[in-house]
C-alpha cells in the first residue's frame, strides 16, 4: 500500500465518522443514541479495553532484566555514574520514567542523518539538530491535555477553580498581546491553535520525510485526521457555528452524573464533535494509541541495571541440556594428559 | 555458490536513503543478495545442539526445505514467545512509527535499504502478528498493516533478521524504549524452529558446546597457543611469564573470548592478560585459565535464549568444579551483555562463589556481588587507581588512540568510563570520536551478533560505515592511528573495516596497551611493542 492509498483510506474513514452523526441526528433525529448511548458505549470500551490490554501485557512476565543503559553504570565511588540514564535502583527508574513520560527524554535525543558523498566518492555521515518532532509531540500532547481539562467546564457545576485558572492562562491572548490582539474573536485559546498546528505538522512530517512516508500505515494517518476533525469541529463550535452552551452543559453534566438528559436545541455540529471523540476513545485500546500505557511497562526503560548485584528471577526458567565437564574430559582426556593439563580421572 | 565480490568504497558509498515513493514495502519481496546474506547453517552443526530440522539448504534457492507444517510451528512459537516475553508483546503493540529510529541504524545508514530501518525490521514481524493475533488485523487486513505469513514473508524475515547486529542503538532513541534487538533475538528464535540459522552462528555455537569455545580449539591446542604467547612475550620483554590452566584451588577463574587466543590482533590482548596476571602474582593474585570454560562470548545468544543459557552454563560449572572464589571476564562485548543481563538469571544463583574482592587492593566489587563476575577492565582500573601497577605510558607514544565503545557494553551495561580511565593511564594520546558516535550512542562495528563472516563482506562494510566515518574524522583531525576496543568481535571485525575505509588505522584491545606500558620486574629495555613495532624514539635502533 502506498501513502496516497493510506491517506485516502484513513481520511475516508474519518469522513464516514462525520457523516454518521450528521445523518443520525440531522436527518433521523436519533439524539438519544448519539447523545447518550454512543458516548457511554465509547467510554465503556475505552476503560474496559485499556484494562484488558494492560492486564494482558502484564500476564506476560519479564524474564530478563534488559534496561537500555544510556549512561555510566554504578561501579566505583570514584567513577561518576548516571543515576537516571543507567539507574541502579527504584528511585533512578522513577526519575527516568518521569522524564520519559512527561518530557519525552528519549525523543529529545533525536538527530537527523545528513549523508553526503564527495566527488571522489568519500562518504560523510553527519547528524544534524532535529528537535522538531520532539517539540511537536510535546506541544500536541500537552495541548490535548489542557483542552481536555478545560472541558471540565462542561461536565461540572460549579466550574472548578483549576479550570478557570487554566482558561485564563490559556486565553491570555484574548486580552491582546502585541502584536496579536485575539484576532477579534472571543476567548482565543492558545492550546486550540497549538493543537491544530502540532497535529498538522505531525501529518505533514509523515509525508515530507521520505522514511516516515514509507513506513506510515493508515493506522498512523487515521488518528491524526480524527483529532484534526475533532479540533476543527470544536473550533467551529466555539468561534463560528455557536451552539446552545447551556443545553450542551445540561447534557454533559447529565452524562457525567449518570443521569442523562437530552435537551433540545443543540446543533448537529455538537453531535459530530461528540461522535468523533467517542470514536477516538473507543478506538484507543485497539490501536497504537496504547503507547501511553505501554511506556510504563517498557522493560528497557522501567528496570534498573542491577542484575549483577541482585538476582533477577525468570519465572519460566527451565533446566537445559548442557555439555558437562565430565563429558568434555571424556572427549579430550588423552590429549589433556599428554599436554600436562590437570584432569579429574587419569583414564 | 558464485564468487562474491565486494564493491569498492567509492561505489559502495553511493547510497540512496529515500525509499521508493509509490511502491509500498508490503508489495516488495526481499531480494536475497550475495554479499549481504550469510551462508545457511550446516546440518551437522544444528545436530550437535539438537536443534530442529537440520538440513542442507541454500538461501538463494526457491525451496528452503521447510517442514510441511511450518506455519503452525511459527504460529505456535510466536504465541509461546508472546506469553513468555512482555517485551515482545509490548513491542508488537505500541510502536507509533514516528521514525525516530529510522536513520539511527548503521545498516540503514550504510545500505539505504528501507527494511533496515529498525521500525520496518520490526514491522516485518508485526504485520504477521497483527494478522494472527489482533482483531483489527484479522478484519481489516492490509489496511490495518496486517499480512499473511507466506514463504516470501518468512524469507524476508530471515534475510533482515540476519542483517541486524542487536546493537540496541535504536532503543536509545525510541520514545517507548522499543528495542529492535529484542525483536531480532526472538525473531531469530522463530527461524531456528525451522532449522534456518546461518552457519557463522551455528558452527561456533556447536563448537562451543563440544570443545568449550567457538573456534573449536581443543584443550591441548589451547595450551599450545598460550605457550606460544609466553615465548612471544619473552622475546619482547625478556621475562618468561607464568600461567595455569584448569587448576583447582585457584582463587579466581579467568574467562575470555577464544578469539583472543586465536587471531591477531586479539592475541596481543591475550598476551596483555598473561603479562598483567604474571605481574600481579607477587602481589597475591591467584588466577587460572580454563580449557572447558574457554569461551567468554556466546553465539548461542544469537540463536535463542535457550542456547545462550546452555553455553553460558559452563562458566559457573567450571568455577564450581575448580573451587574458585569468583570469576574475572576478559574484554568482550556480547559476552558482557549476557553476563550483566542474563547470566545470573539463566544459571544462578552462584551461591558457591564469594563476593569479588580484589586480592591486591582489597576493593569490594559491590556491583557484582550477585553474579560474582567482574570485568577485567574494572579490575585493572581499580589497580591503577590504587597505584598498584608500575606503568610507563610513553611506551604507547607511537600510538594515537581513540576508543570504540562496543554496543553491548555501552547499551547493555553502561561500561563507559572504566576503559577510558585505563586507556588514559597507559597512553598519552587519547582522542574521542564525535559525541553522536560514542558512549550510549556508539555505532556498531557492523559485524556483531554473528554476522562477522566472509561471505557477507558487503553488508559488513556497509554496516561499519558510520563507525569508520567517525574514525576517519579523528584520523584526519588528530592523526589517530589506533582504534581501541574492549570486544573480541571488534578485534576480529574492525581491522577489515579499517582496511576498507580508513587503512591508516589499526585495532587494539585495551590490555594490549596496558601490557605495553606495564613495567615488569626484571624486564629488558623494550624497543618494540608487543606487535614488534618500534616504540617512539626507538625506530633507529630497530633498523640496526
Amino acid at each position: 500500500m502506498n501513502f496516497i492509498l493510506s491517506i485516502i483510506v484513513s481520511s475516508l474513514a474519518v469522513v464516514i465518522l462525520v457523516l454518521i452523526p450528521w445523518i443520525g441526528v440531522g436527518a433521523l433525529d436519533l439524539k438519544v443514541i448519539f447523545g447518550v448511548l454512543v458516548p457511554y458505549a465509547a467510554m465503556a470500551t475505552f476503560f474496559v479495553g485499556i484494562v484488558v490490554r494492560v492486564i494482558d501485557w502484564g500476564r506476560s512476565p519479564v524474564p530478563f532484566r534488559i534496561p537500555t543503559t544510556a549512561g555510566q553504570q554504578w561501579s566505583f565511588p570514584w567513577i561518576k555514574s548516571s543515576p537516571i540514564d543507567n539507574p541502579k535502583g527504584t528511585l533512578g527508574v522513577v526519575v527516568r520514567m518521569i522524564f520519559e513520560v512527561l518530557l519525552f527524554r528519549s525523543l529529545f535525543r533525536n538527530t537527523r542523518l545528513e549523508y553526503r558523498r564527495a566527488s571522489d566518492g568519500t562518504p560523510s555521515v553527519n547528524y544534524e539538530w532535529e528537535k522538531w518532532l520532539w517539540l511537536a509531540a510535546l506541544v500536541f500532547h500537552y495541548s490535548f491535555f489542557v483542552i481536555f481539562l478545560r472541558h471540565f467546564r462542561f461536565f461540572m457545576e460549579p466550574v472548578p477553580g483549576f479550570v478557570k485558572l487554566l482558561e485564563s492562562l490559556d486565553g491570555f491572548m484574548q486580552m491582546g498581546v502585541l502584536p496579536l490582539n485575539g484576532f477579534g474573536l472571543p476567548g482565543v485559546y492558545l492550546t486550540d491553535m497549538l493543537l491544530m498546528l502540532a497535529v498538522t505538522y505531525l501529518f505533514l512530517r509523515r509525508l515530507y520525510v521520505s522514511q516516515t512516508r514509507y513506513i506510515s500505515l493508515p493506522a498512523d494517518y487515521f488518528p491524526l485526521f480524527l483529532i484534526l476533525g475533532l479540533g476543527f469541529t470544536g473550533i467551529l463550535m466555539r468561534y463560528f457555528i455557536r451552539v446552545d452552551i447551556t443545553a450542551v452543559k445540561q447534557l454533559a453534566v447529565g452524562l457525567f452524573k449518570f443521569n442523562p438528559t437530552v435537551p433540545d436545541g443543540i446543533g448537529v455540529i455538537f453531535y459530530i464533535h461528540l461522535f468523533l471523540i467517542s470514536a477516538l476513545i473507543a478506538y484507543f485500546p485497539f490501536s497504537k494509541l496504547m503507547h501511553f500505557a505501554g511506556i510504563f511497562l517498557s522493560p528497557t526503560r522501567n528496570l534498573s541495571n542491577n542484575s549483577r548485584f541482585k538476582r533477577h528471577i525468570n519465572p519460566w526458567n527451565y533446566p537445559v541440556k548442557v555439555h558437562t565437564y565430565e563429558e568434555y574430559e571424556d572427549d579430550f582426556r588423552e590429549a589433556m594428559v599428554e599436554a600436562g593439563i590437570p584432569v579429574e580421572k587419569e583414564s | 555458490m558464485a564468487k562474491v565480490t565486494t564493491p569498492k568504497p567509492k561505489e559502495l558509498s553511493n547510497i540512496e536513503h529515500s525509499p521508493p515513493l509509490m511502491k509500498g514495502w508490503m508489495n516488495t519481496p526481499a531480494e536475497i543478495r550475495p554479499g549481504i546474506y550469510c551462508y545457511a547453517s550446516k546440518p551437522k552443526n544444528l545436530e550437535v545442539l539438537g536443534m530442529p530440522y537440520p538440513k542442507e539448504w541454500n538461501p538463494e534457492d526457491d525451496d528452503w526445505k521447510l517442514p510441511e507444517n511450518w506455519k503452525e510451528i511459527i504460529e505456535k512459537g510466536f504465541k509461546d514467545r508472546l506469553d513468555r516475553f512482555r517485551s515482545f508483546k509490548l513491542f508488537m503493540d505500541i510502536c507509533v512509527r514516528c521514525g525516530a529510529c529510522a536513520d539511527k541504524c548503521h545498516f540503514f545508514i550504510g545500505s539505504g535499504d528501507p527494511k533496515n530501518m529498525p521500525v520496518l525490521r520490526a514491522e516485518l514481524i508485526r504485520s504477521v502478528y497483527r494478522k494472527k493475533f489482533t482483531k483489527g488485523g484479522k478484519i481489516f487486513g492490509k489496511f490495518a498493516g496486517a499480512r499473511e505469513l507466506t514463504e516470501d514473508v518468512l524469507k524476508e524475515w530471515w534475510y533482515y533478521l540476519y542483517q541486524c547486529t542487536e546493537c540496541r542503538r535504536c532503543s536509545v532513541f525510541c520514545p517507548y524504549g522499543i528495542d529492535t534487538a529484542e525483536v531480532t533475538i526472538i525473531g531469530r528464535e522463530l527461524t531456528n524452529l525451522l532449522g534456518l540459522n546461518i552457519d557463522w552462528i551455528a558452527a561456533p555455537a556447536a563448537n562451543c558446546f563440544r570443545t568449550g569455545n567457538h573456534l573449536g580449539i581443543q584443550p591441548h591446542a589451547y595450551k599450545d597457543m598460550l605457550d606460544f604467547f609466553v615465548d612471544e612475550i619473552e622475546d619482547v620483554t625478556g621475562v618468561r611469564v607464568d600461567y595455569s590452566l584448569n587448576r583447582k584451588g585457584a582463587e579466581i577463574l579467568f574467562v575470555t573470548p577464544s578469539g583472543d587466543v586465536f587471531a591477531d590482533p586479539g592475541t596481543y590482548t591475550a598476551m596483555g592478560y598473561l603479562m598483567l596476571f604474571h605481574y600481579l602474582q607477587s602481589q597475591g593474585l591467584d588466577i587460572t585459565w580454563s580449557t572447558y570454560a574457554s569461551e567468554g562470548g556466546n553465539f548461542g545468544y544469537f540463536t535463542s535464549h535457550e542456547t545462550a543459557k546452555r553455553l553460558n552454563a559452563k562458566m559457573y560449572a567450571e568455577a564450581k568444579r575448580l573451587g574458585v572464589k569468583y570469576i574475572i571476564g576478559g574484554e568482550c562485548g556480547h559476552m558482557w551483555r549476557v553476563l550483566n543481563q542474563y547470566m545470573d538469571t539463566f544459571n544462578g544463583p552462584a551461591d558457591f562463589l564469594e563476593e569479588p574482592v580484589s586480592p591486591i587492593t582489597g576493593t569490594k566489587f559491590e556491583n557484582a556481588k550477585s553474579t560474582k563476575m567482574i570485568h577485567l577492565v574494572e579490575f585493572t582500573a581499580d589497580l591503577i587507581k590504587h597505584n598498584k601497577l608500575k606503568l610507563d605510558p610513553s611506551r604507547n607514544d607511537h600510538l594515537k588512540v581513540t576508543l570504540h565503545d562496543s554496543c553491548n557494553t555501552a547499551r547493555g551495561m553502561g561500561f563507559l568510563e572504566e576503559p577510558r580511565y585505563v586507556i588514559n593511564s597507559v597512553c598519552n594520546n587519547f582522542y574521542e570520536m564525535p559525541p553522536n558516535t560514542i558512549r550510549e550512542q556508539t555505532f556498531c562495528c557492523g559485524s556483531g551478533a554473528g554476522l562477522n563472516a566472509g561471505e557477507d563482506m558487503e553488508l559488513r562494510m556497509r554496516g561499519g560505515l558510520p563507525r569508520a566515518n567517525a574514525v576517519r574524522h579523528v584520523n584526519e583531525k588528530y592523526g589517530v592511528n589506533m582504534l581501541a576496543c574492549i570486544c573480541a568481535i571488534d578485534r576480529a571485525a574492525l581491522p577489515t573495516l579499517m582496511d576498507y575505509w580508513v587503512p591508516e588505522v589499526q585495532v587494539t584491545g585495551v590490555h594490549e596497551m596496558v601490557a605495553n606500558a606495564l613495567v615488569l620486574e626484571g624486564e629488558k629495555e623494550r624497543t618494540t611493542d608487543l606487535r614488534g613495532n618500534p616504540l617512539a624514539g626507538m625506530e633507529e635502533e630497530e633498523d640496526v
